[in-house]
C-alpha cells in the first residue's frame, strides 16, 4: 500500500485556474460574516452533493483525502473535522489524509471563526459520511448480487458475512461514486455508542509536520519566480500618501520596483501605502529603510488612548441608549439602601499572532492565484475580485496553514495588498509583514468602558443591576449603522444570575482607531466584568463566592431569549455543572497556604460553558503569582478530547498575557511595535492548567473562544480574596498590588 | 555583495549576500530552508532560534558575515527522520497548536538537554522563556522535555496527570484509547495516547 509522504497533503501551489467551472458569482456580504453562525449551517444544507466529489477522495489504495473547508490555525480542526468524517464513514485512519478545501463558496461554508467550526459541520459531515457508507454499501452489494442490508463497512472495507466477501473502498469507490446520492437529511447515522473515533484521544494529522519544519505556513510559500514586498504604511488609520522619492530605496541591492498601491475602505480597510519589491526579504526590508514618504495623516492622528478612556467615562456617566430593559432597575437603585457602584475598564489588545499577516499573490489578466494563511478564503477571494476587476471564480485561494489566527486572520486587508502589489508588478509577489507592521496595523479588540451599579436586599439578592457601557464599536468602525452596540455586549445582554430589574445602557466612542475581532471577541470584556461584579455582590452580601453563584443561578432554568431557531439559549444547570467541577477539582473552601487566594469566575458563550478558579499570592512587593488554573468546560459531546483540553490551556495564556499588556494609542497610533514592547506571556510565568471536560450527549459546541472571558475575573477574584485588593482596570498595573 | 561561506546541517554552502543581511533570511530566501521562521526581527520571540556551533543562537540577529566558516543547524538537520529525543518528545506530549513558534522551541530544547541531559524546572524555564508561544503550549513543552530526559515514562505520565486530574471522579469524561489506531507515521503518538485523552 502507498501513502503520500504527509498525512496532511500539500496543494497544488501552482494550480492556476479555479477547477469548478461553475460560474457562480460570489461576493462577500457584510451580514453573512457578522451572523455566520447562525446563517453558514443553513447554506450549508446541500442535498444531493455527491460526497465523492466535495469531502471524500479515496484512491484505488484507499487512501481516502478529507476536504476539510475550515481552516488550521492551531486548534486541531484538520484532525476533529476528520474524526467525524472518517468515524461516521468507518474509514481506517491509518489511510486518512487530510487537505484545505477549495475557494468554492458554493459548495463549502468557508469561514473560521466564531467557535463554530464544530458545532457547524458536525451533522453535516456525519450525513455525508453515512451517505458515503451508503454508496459504498451498495456499490459491494450490487457487485455480490446480495442485499446492501447484510453487509457492512468497517475499516475502509465492506464486508458480506455470509460469503466472507470483503472489498476495500478503493475498489469500491469508482462504483459508488457514480451510484445516486442518498437524500442526507434521511441517511442513517451511526448510533454513537459505536464512535471509534469521536470522543477519542487521536494524535493531530499535523503535528508530526510541525516539529520537523516541514509545515507549510503562509510564509513559507514560494512560487517559482516570486518577489519579496514589504510596505510602508502611513503610522496613522486613515492617512494617505502625500508624496514619495523611492531614489534611495531602488539604490539598494536587490530592489526592484517600489509602487504605491490605495487604500481599500469598503469591506476591507487595508492601509494602502508604498510597497518596496526586491529579490530576498531583506533587501524589501532595507529598501523600505531607505524610502522617502511624506504622509498626510489625516483626521485620526490627535486620537489617544488617554483623551478616549475620558470620553467614555463621561459618556457612561449618564444615561446611554437603552439597550434592554426588565423592570425598572433605576427606581429600584434609587430607593434601595444598599448599593453598589463600579466601574470596569479594557484597553486596546493587538492579536499578535506568531506567524506576523503575510500573502503571496499572482495576478495575471484573467484571474489570480493567492496562497493565504485566511480564517475567510472566500472573503479575500470576493475582495480581491472585487479591488482587480475579475470576476471571482477565477480568484483561487489556497489557504494554508496558520501561525495563529485569533479573529486577525478573518480580515482580508493583507490578502488585497498582495494582490495589488502583484497586479503593479505583474509578477508573483509575497507580501509580508514586520512584527512592527504586525502590532501596528492591527484591528484591535476595542477599549472598554462599564459603569456599573446595582442594589442588593438584607438576603442578598439582586434587587437592581444596571450597566453602562461604552466602547470603540466594531460595528461602527465598520460601517455606519444604528446598532452600534451589536459586538460590545454579548453576554452581559443576559446575566445569568437571577436579579428583579435589569438594565443594560450603551453609547459608542468616536475613535477612528481600527477594531474587530479578537479572540472571544466582546465576550473579553463582558465576562471580565460581569463575573467581576458579581463577585463584588457577593462580597457584599458577605456570602462565599462560589455559594452565591450557585444560589443566583437557582434550579436549572434557561436564559435569554430566541432570535431566531438557531439561538441556543443558556442553561443555568449546565453553567452549574462547570462552576462546581472547577471548584471541587480545586478544592474550593479547603485551606490554602498563608497569603493565597483562590477566585472563581464562569462565563457561558458560544454556547459552551466555562469556569475557572485561580489560585494566587501576591507577595509584599506587589509581585503576583498565579499558582494554578483549575478549568472546566462543557463543549457538548466532545470530537477531539486533547484538542479540547489544548484549548483550554490556550484559552487562558491568551486570556493571561492581555491582562498584563495593552495597546496604548498615542497620536493616532499604537505605541507599542515588538515584543519588547507588547510582551507575551512566557514559559517561567506559565501556571500549571488541569483542565476537567463535564461529560455530554448533547450537540457539541465550539472551543477556540469560550474558555477565555472567565479567565481575568478568576484571577482578579482570587487576587481580591487574597488581599483584599479589587482589580477594575485591566491591564494589572503594579501600583494596583504594592 | 559579498561571498560567504559556511556549514549548514553538515553540508558546505556558499551565498552571495549583503554581509549584514541576517542569517535568518538567508536559510529561508537563498537556501529555502524554511522550517527557522521570523517572529520578531529583535531577539526577542525565539521563533527563529538554530544552533550556531551547537549554541541556542537567534538568527535573526546574527549577520550572515558573522557565520562565515562556521557550523548552522536549523530544524531540518536537528534529525533526518523526527528521531530526535526532542521531537518524539513533542510529538508524544501532542505539543504543537498552530506551530509556528515550534521550530525555535524544539532547537531551543534540544541545545537545552544536550547541555543539561537532565534539566530542572529552573533550568527549564531559564533556557525556554526567550521563546514565545501564543498558543499557550507551554506547560506540554515542559512535560515533553522532562518526558525526552527520561525524567517521564509513559506510565509515570499517565499517573502523574491522572492523579492530577482525578479520573476516578465519576463526572469526568472517561475516553478509551485502546482501540484507536496509531498513525502510520508516529508510532510514538499512540504509545503516549492515554496520557493525552482523559487520563490527563
Amino acid at each position: 500500500m502507498s501513502a503520500p509522504a504527509s498525512r496532511l497533503t500539500r496543494r497544488n501551489f501552482l494550480k492556476t485556474t479555479a477547477a469548478s467551472g461553475a460560474a457562480l458569482v460570489v461576493g462577500f456580504h457584510w451580514s453573512t460574516a457578522f451572523a455566520q453562525s447562525e446563517n453558514d449551517a443553513k447554506n450549508q444544507e446541500k442535498p444531493r452533493v455527491n460526497p465523492f466529489t466535495a469531502w471524500i477522495h479515496i484512491d484505488k489504495d484507499s487512501n481516502a483525502t478529507l476536504i476539510v473547508p475550515k481552516s488550521e490555525m492551531g486548534q486541531g480542526i484538520l484532525t476533529s473535522l476528520a474524526m467525524i468524517l472518517a468515524d461516521e464513514m468507518e474509514l481506517d485512519w491509518r489511510n486518512v489524509h487530510v487537505e484545505h478545501a477549495d475557494t468554492k463558496p458554493e459548495l463549502y461554508s468557508l469561514g473560521t471563526g466564531g467557535s463554530g467550526s464544530i458545532a457547524e459541520s458536525y451533522t453535516n459531515l456525519r450525513q455525508a459520511g453515512a451517505a458515503a457508507r451508503e454508496m459504498l454499501i451498495k456499490a459491494a452489494a450490487l457487485n455480490w448480487g446480495v442485499d446492501p442490508v447484510s453487509c457492512h463497512a468497517k475499516d475502509g472495507a465492506v464486508i458480506h458475512n455470509p460469503r466472507a466477501h470483503r472489498l476495500t473502498y478503493g475498489e469500491l469507490v469508482e462504483k459508488a461514486s457514480k451510484l445516486p446520492v442518498p437524500d442526507l437529511h434521511k441517511v442513517a447515522l451511526k448510533n454513537p455508542d459505536d464512535f471509534h473515533y469521536i470522543g477519542k484521544g487521536i494524535p493531530h494529522i499535523d503535528i508530526p509536520s510541525k516539529v520537523d519544519g516541514s509545515a507549510q505556513f503562509g510564509i513559507d510559500v514560494r512560487v517559482p519566480g516570486m518577489l519579496h514586498a514589504v510596505i510602508a504604511r502611513c503610522p496613522v488609520y486613515g492617512g494617505k500618501v502625500k508624496s514619495f522619492d523611492a531614489t534611495k530605496a531602488k539604490s539598494v541591492p536587490g530592489v526592484q520596483q517600489v509602487v504605491e498601491i490605495d487604500p481599500v475602505v469598503d469591506d476591507c480597510h487595508s492601509a494602502g501605502g508604498v510597497a518596496v519589491v526586491a529579490d530576498s526579504t531583506w533587501a524589501a526590508m532595507k529598501g523600505r529603510e531607505a524610502l522617502q514618504v511624506e504622509w498626510d495623516l489625516g483626521p485620526s492622528a490627535s486620537i489617544n488612548s488617554a483623551s478616549l478612556r475620558e470620553q467614555m467615562k463621561s459618556l457612561t456617566a449618564k444615561p446611554c441608549k437603552p439597550v434592554r430593559a426588565d423592570g425598572d432597575a433605576d427606581a429600584a437603585l434609587a430607593k434601595s439602601s444598599k448599593t453598589i457602584e463600579a466601574e470596569y475598564e479594557l484597553p486596546f489588545q493587538a492579536h499578535a499572532t506568531m506567524e506576523p499577516m503575510n500573502c503571496t499573490a499572482d495576478v495575471r489578466a484573467d484571474g489570480a492565484t493567492l496562497w493565504a494563511p485566511t480564517q475567510s478564503p472566500d472573503w479575500i477571494q470576493g475582495t480581491v475580485a472585487k479591488v482587480c476587476g475579475l470576476k471571482p471564480p477565477s480568484i483561487v485561494v489556497n489557504t494554508t496553514l496558520m501561525g495563529g489566527g485569533f479573529g486577525r486572520r478573518y480580515h482580508t486587508d493583507f490578502g488585497v495588498e498582495a494582490a495589488q502589489v502583484s497586479k503593479a508588478v505583474g509578477k508573483p509577489v509575497q507580501v509580508l509583514w514586520t512584527r512592527e507592521d504586525d502590532i501596528q496595523h492591527d484591528f484591535y479588540r476595542p477599549t472598554f468602558h462599564h459603569r456599573m451599579a446595582a442594589s442588593l436586599d438584607d438576603s442578598g439578592k439582586i434587587t437592581a443591576w444596571r450597566h453602562r457601557l461604552s466602547s470603540t464599536s466594531i460595528a461602527l468602525f465598520w460601517r455606519p449603522t444604528p446598532k452600534p452596540e451589536e459586538q460590545e455586549i454579548g453576554g452581559a445582554l443576559w446575566p445569568p444570575y437571577a436579579m428583579s430589574n435589569f438594565r443594560i445602557e450603551y453609547a459608542p466612542a468616536t475613535s477612528g482607531i481600527p477594531v474587530m475581532w479578537w479572540r472571544s471577541v466582546e465576550e473579553s470584556s463582558s465576562g471580565f466584568v460581569v463575573e467581576s461584579f458579581i463577585d463584588e455582590l457577593a462580597a457584599a452580601a458577605k456570602m462565599d463566592p462560589l455559594e452565591y453563584r450557585l444560589r443566583l443561578l437557582g434550579k436549572t432554568h434557561l436564559v435569554g431569549h430566541k432570535n431566531s431557531d438557531d439561538d441556543v439559549l443558556l442553561d443555568t444547570g449546565r453553567l452549574k455543572g462547570v462552576l462546581q467541577l472547577a471548584a471541587e477539582k480545586a478544592n474550593w473552601g479547603k485551606p490554602l497556604p498563608a497569603g493565597h487566594g483562590m477566585g472563581i469566575a464562569t462565563f457561558y458563550s458560544f454556547n459552551t460553558y466555562a469556569a475557572h478558579a485561580a489560585e494566587v499570592s501576591v507577595e509584599s512587593d506587589g509581585t503576583l503569582k498565579i499558582h494554578r488554573i483549575t478549568s472546566a468546560v462543557d463543549c457538548g459531546r466532545v470530537i477531539d478530547p486533547n484538542g479540547v483540553k489544548a484549548m483550554m490551556e490556550s484559552a487562558v495564556v491568551y486570556a493571561l498575557t492581555a491582562m498584563f499588556n495593552e495597546i496604548t494609542v498615542e497620536n493616532g497610533h499604537a505605541k507599542q511595535s515588538n515584543f519588547d514592547t507588547y510582551d507575551m506571556l512566557r514559559l517561567r510565568d506559565m501556571p500549571p492548567v488541569e483542565a476537567f471536560i463535564v461529560p455530554s450527549t448533547k450537540l457539541p459546541t465550539g472551543m477556540g473562544e469560550p474558555c477565555l472571558p472567565p479567565v481575568a475575573p478568576a484571577v482578579t477574584n482570587a487576587i481580591f480574596a487574597a488581599t483584599g485588593k479589587r482589580i477594575r482596570r485591566l491591564p494589572i498595573r503594579p501600583a494596583d498590588l504594592a | 555583495m559579498a561571498s560567504i561561506s559556511f556549514q549548514v546541517n553538515g553540508k558546505p554552502q556558499s551565498v552571495e549576500v549583503d554581509p549584514d543581511t541576517p542569517l535568518l533570511w538567508v536559510l529561508r530566501d537563498n537556501l529555502s530552508l524554511t522550517g527557522t521562521k521570523y517572529g520578531c526581527g529583535i531577539g526577542q520571540c525565539g521563533a527563529c532560534t538554530v544552533h550556531l556551533e551547537g549554541n541556542p543562537t537567534r538568527s535573526c540577529s546574527i549577520a550572515v558575515s558573522d557565520v562565515a566558516g562556521k557550523s548552522v543547524t536549523t530544524i531540518e538537520g536537528l534529525s533526518a527522520d523526527r528521531s530526535h529525543a526532542i521531537q518524539q518528545a513533542w510529538i508524544a506530549e501532542q505539543v504543537p497548536q498552530c506551530g509556528y513558534c515550534q521550530s525555535g522551541q524544539v532547537m531551543a530544547a534540544a541545545a537545552l538537554l544536550a547541555k543539561k541531559p537532565k534539566p530542572t524546572d529552573a533550568d527549564i524555564d531559564r533556557s525556554m522563556s526567550g521563546n514565545i508561544c501564543r498558543c499557550g503550549t507551554y506547560q506540554r513543552i515542559r512535560r515533553a522535555i522532562h518526558r525526552a530526559a527520561g525524567q517521564i515514562d509513559a506510565e509515570s505520565a499517565a499517573a502523574i496527570s491522572s492523579a492530577a486530574s482525578g479520573t476516578s471522579a465519576s463526572q469526568i469524561l472517561h475516553i478509551d484509547n485502546s482501540e484507536v489506531p496509531a498513525s502510520d507515521h508516529c508510532t510514538a503518538c499512540f504509545v503516549s495516547a492515554p496520557s493525552q485523552g482523559g487520563a490527563r
